[in-house]
């Protein structure tokens, strides 16, 4: 019984972190991350390959993208390049993925720490999300909800190909972050475990300080209430929409960094797992970070439960989830409506 | 009468029943013409959810899986002939899709799509682990669609029949989306309040427009159950519902050809990538959906409302519309009772939103045949009282009574049964819909027609005579020229005489106008104002708030002054004038 409720909050914890990047993402950029779950799957298997030597496919993909932007960039500031748009492209878009593609070349010959080859991955990760929006997403960033969810559609079926290319249909294990493991009564905390507890509390409390404490924060708060209003203010809303794709790919990485230990990940893995952190994500209205964060452990916990008593009916169950809270939600509705233009 | 209208889809049917007799046609031209044909009946359905409708769903596969397995278990465990089975795999889907309906489509923005995509991969799964659906096996051996002794089994005879399908499914579409019922559909996407204040019931829209497009699913699940006759979970996966969204974007989401198209460019196009792009790049995995995945990324960006409205934008010739038939008359509302004393009392009405005031106890009453100003500064809780009265807000206490009858916070296609109609402060039409089908929205409550006869074209009678009360209402705001445009194009001060018009279509007693001089030349002033002068002598009580002071001092038999959510005034203009309380309001305190 305990044990169910133990697997469930692990669970339940990488939920949360998927959860409160998608709430992100989706309140500064309207963009309805479908490629959240590939960014879990490109972290931890950019770890695990990383672990055992070899370059992933995913530093080039960086580098790729980052040519790509580099080409935007110029592209729509051609009506006045001036030199420090240039050097800021080049900088951001080439020497940065260069870089990382250059370092990860460097370290597959030597054995890395775990510490190095998790900062690696995560850097690889956080450049291809920052690409992502660049390309795909910042210049239909003023459309529809609906075309931007398609688009983001076609990112999580491009991303996804690009994992069977990278990382093969075999599944990947990745060196746990320690092998420390104690029992306390019935129930035994490994390492890993702990890890997941403790990065997952630190990275909520540092969303939550970081958006009700800092400057950066408060701007992408007001992103996601008025773009316009924003804009007029002096946000620059596009680097807002580069930098919530950036903190979305990162909460994602470290998600995949976080689980690959502990199961095993294939390459499409990412997809459901993300969509869990969906569900969460919903009932929390896709607005509350506590409430997400409540819900993810909620929805790991009916998991670890269906796939002990029902294990045939697990996804059903889980996805099955949402009806009765979009019930409520919808018996809740408010009756107003938003002016739209 | 609608030849010209026709004749395109008259052509397309020849063409695609002549495409299987071409001599040397390659089978497998045929199957993909027959996939093509499978995924735009899901498609057309989508385009009416999505494009027309505004409800986006990931979840269109798995009730093409309720069509397929529901005929897929009663042909194969029971033996049932497949036409027998098509009525009730139609019925399974509708009704999922009533149960999912229920729950999903009273939900705003962007939870629809989120619920539906979580739906879909429930439904997947309860697919592939029940018994009795073979599990991940699914079933196979499925008897082929037979009239009499022509067993369709193969693509080139099940071809007439899934393109049968496709073209009546067209058909009844567009003739649902040209019909009273249709405008309501199209009016969802802009939002609520403006449709409710002419009688639509919005949840019932919404569901019919997910039950249609449901069905038509369904409709497909049944068809490939037939041409493939072998059904497993895989074709009705998120994956699959995710890529029908896909082809109706890509088509055009807002037309029914759109879905069509958008079927056959992602069809072939799949095709070609499978089959081509293994030899450029030596068969290396799923090459193709990373491909697909681009392709959909960079179409977004370069044609966002898909392809189906950028080849009509070239073509040379555009599509004719018949002028309505002025002549044919719309019985009049039945006035509940005789038109004289107090029509509207408004009395210690109040709206509270959390600390906030709005409106504060005020009290006012309107004659039958009278024009009532409501005048204030910003703020002073005017749009707020129009709100309360018309059922869009529910207000925090008081009463407000027609003719004597409590309205007790009776929502608003209720009000506007009592012949309340009225126009908006921020303009609320259907841009992309033209000024008569804008106007006839109006006249909705009017109508009876619903939405089958509407498919099945038994509404004409009742649609003429209520395309011909909003071309008279357009005549009579002066809009006639302008009656075939489509209402966004419009100048902002027309738009709002759109709205006047199609509050007239109501045919109402009280006309509730909330700053409809706004935006308007001095001379389309006067001319309104003569019409409403018109329309009071004709027996029409008008409520209107408005803040071009000349305007309503000339205009109105008896002003009611706000400010600050309280009544500080009410009187003949000229003693409103020389008040020194509304003095205050508006220019301060004189120290």
């Amino acid at each position: 019984m305990l044990f169910l409720v133990q697997d469930g909050i692990t669970n339940g914890a990488i939920y949360a972190l998927l959860g409160l990047a998608l709430v992100l993402v989706f309140a500064v950029t309207r963009v309805i991350l479908i490629p959240q779950g590939e960014f879990v799957t490109y972290g931890a298997l950019t770890y695990a390959s990383l672990s055992s030597g070899q370059v992933p496919g995913t530093a080039r993909l960086a580098v790729a993208m980052g040519l790509v932007a580099f080409g935007l960039d110029l592209f729509a500031g051609r009506r006045a390049l001036r030199w420090r748009l240039v050097a800021r492209a080049l900088a951001v878009d080439i020497v940065l993925p260069a870089a990382i593609l250059a370092g990860t070349v460097w370290l597959a010959g030597h054995h890395g720490a775990v510490v190095v080859n998790i900062a690696l991955s995560l850097l690889i990760v956080a450049a291809i999300g920052l690409f992502l929006y660049r390309i795909a997403f910042q210049p239909i960033a003023h459309t529809s909800v609906l075309v931007l969810l398609i688009a983001s559609v076609g990112c999580h079926l491009a991303m996804q190909g690009f994992g069977l290319v990278f990382f093969g249909a075999e599944g990947q294990r990745g060196p746990p972050l320690s092998d420390t493991a104690f029992s306390a009564g019935p129930l035994r905390f490994t390492g890993q475990s702990i890890a997941v507890y403790v990065i997952t509390v630190a990275l909520i409390v540092g969303l939550w300080l970081f958006f009700d404490y800092t400057l950066t924060g408060k701007a992408l708060r007001a992103t996601a209430v008025n773009r316009l209003g924003a804009r007029l203010v002096g946000i620059r809303t596009t680097l807002s929409g580069q930098l919530a794709f950036l903190m979305a790919a990162v909460i994602g990485a470290i998600s995949g960094i976080l689980i690959v230990p502990i199961t095993t990940l294939y390459y499409d893995t990412g997809f459901l797992i993300g969509l869990k952190g969906f569900i969460a994500a919903i009932i929390g209205g896709l607005v509350s970070y506590p409430l997400t964060a409540v819900a993810a452990l909620v929805v790991g916990t009916v998991e670890a439960f269906s796939s002990f008593y029902a294990s045939n009916f697990k996804e059903v169950i889980v996805f099955t989830l949402i009806l009765p809270v979009l019930v409520l939600r919808s018996l809740a509705a408010p009756a107003v409506e938003e002016e739209k233009d | 009468m609608a030849m010209p209208q026709r004749l395109p889809i008259i052509v397309f049917a020849l063409l695609m029943a002549a495409i299987p007799f071409i001599p040397g046609m390659p089978p497998f031209w045929i199957v993909l013409l027959d996939n093509i044909g499978l995924s735009a009946l899901v498609a057309m359905g989508l385009v009416l959810l999505t494009g027309v409708g505004g409800l986006t769903s990931f979840g269109q596969a798995a009730f093409c899986g309720f069509g397929a397995y529901t005929t897929a278990v009663l042909t194969t465990a029971y033996g049932m002939s497949p036409w027998l089975t098509l009525p009730l795999s139609l019925v399974v889907s509708g009704v999922a899709a009533v149960a999912l309906g229920l729950v999903t489509v009273r939900l705003s923005g962007h939870y629809l799509p989120l619920g539906t995509i979580a739906w879909g991969i429930g439904l997947f799964y309860l697919f592939s682990k029940l018994e009795f659906l073979g599990r991940n096996d699914g079933i196979s051996s499925i008897p082929p669609l037979a009239i009499g002794s022509l067993r369709m089994i193969d693509p080139g005879t099940i071809y007439f029949a899934i393109w049968i399908a496709v073209l009546v499914s067209a058909l009844l579409t567009m003739n649902l989306l040209d019909s009273r019922t249709g405008r309501a559909v199209r009016a969802l996407r802009r939002g609520h309040i403006a449709a409710e204040a002419f009688g639509v019931q919005t949840p019932r829209a919404k569901l019919l427009v997910f039950i249609y497009a449901a069905v038509l699913a369904g409709l497909s699940g049944w068809l490939y159950a037939h041409f493939e006759r072998a059904v497993n979970p895989t074709p009705f996966g998120a994956q699959a519902g995710i890529e029908y969204l896909f082809i109706a974007v890509v088509g055009g989401a807002g037309y029914v050809w759109g879905g069509v198209l958008g079927a056959a460019i992602v069809v072939i196009l799949k095709e070609i990538l499978q089959s081509y792009l293994p030899y450029l790049f030596h068969g290396e995995g799923q090459l193709e959906t990373i491909v697909f995945g681009i392709l959909l990324v960079l179409l977004l960006q370069l044609a966002p409302t898909g392809v189906w409205p950028w080849l009509m934008a070239r073509l040379p010739f555009k599509p004719r519309r018949n002028r309505p038939d002025t002549s044919l008359a719309l019985p009049a509302r039945t006035r509940t009772t005789a038109s004289a004393g107090v029509l509207l009392q408004v009395d210690k009405a109040r709206k509270q939103f959390g600390g906030v005031i709005a409106v504060n106890n005020v009290s006012f009453e309107v004659q039958a045949r009278e024009i009532v100003a409501l005048i204030g500064p910003n703020g002073a809780g005017k749009s707020t009282t129009f709100n309360l009265i018309t059922g869009v807000l529910t207000k925090s206490g008081g009463n407000i009574s027609v003719h004597g009858h409590n309205i007790d916070n009776a929502p608003p296609q209720q009000v506007v049964k009592l012949g309340i109609a009225r126009t908006f402060q921020h303009v609320k039409l259907v841009p992309d819909m033209s000024v008569l089908e804008n106007v006839a929205i109006g006249a909705h409550l009017r109508g009876r027609a619903g939405a089958l006869s509407s498919m099945l074209r038994l509404d004409r009678a009742d649609e003429a005579k209520l395309l011909a009360e909003a071309a008279r209402q357009i005549e009579r705001v002066g809009l006639a020229a302008q009656i075939d445009q489509l209402a966004g194009s419009l100048s902002l001060g027309q738009q709002r005489i759109v709205e006047i018009a199609r509050a007239l279509c109501v045919d109402p007693i009280l006309l509730l106008l909330d700053e409809p001089a706004a935006g308007l030349r001095h001379m389309e002033k006067q001319q309104l104002a003569s019409l409403l002068r018109q329309l009071r002598d004709g027996g029409m009580s008008v409520l209107l708030v408005e803040h071009d002071m000349g305007f309503v001092m000339d205009l109105a038999d008896r002003i009611v002054v706000l400010d600050f959510g309280t009544k500080i005034a009410e009187g003949t203009p000229d003693a409103i004038k020389t008040n020194p309380d509304v003095i205050k309001a508006y220019l301060g305190a004189v120290s």
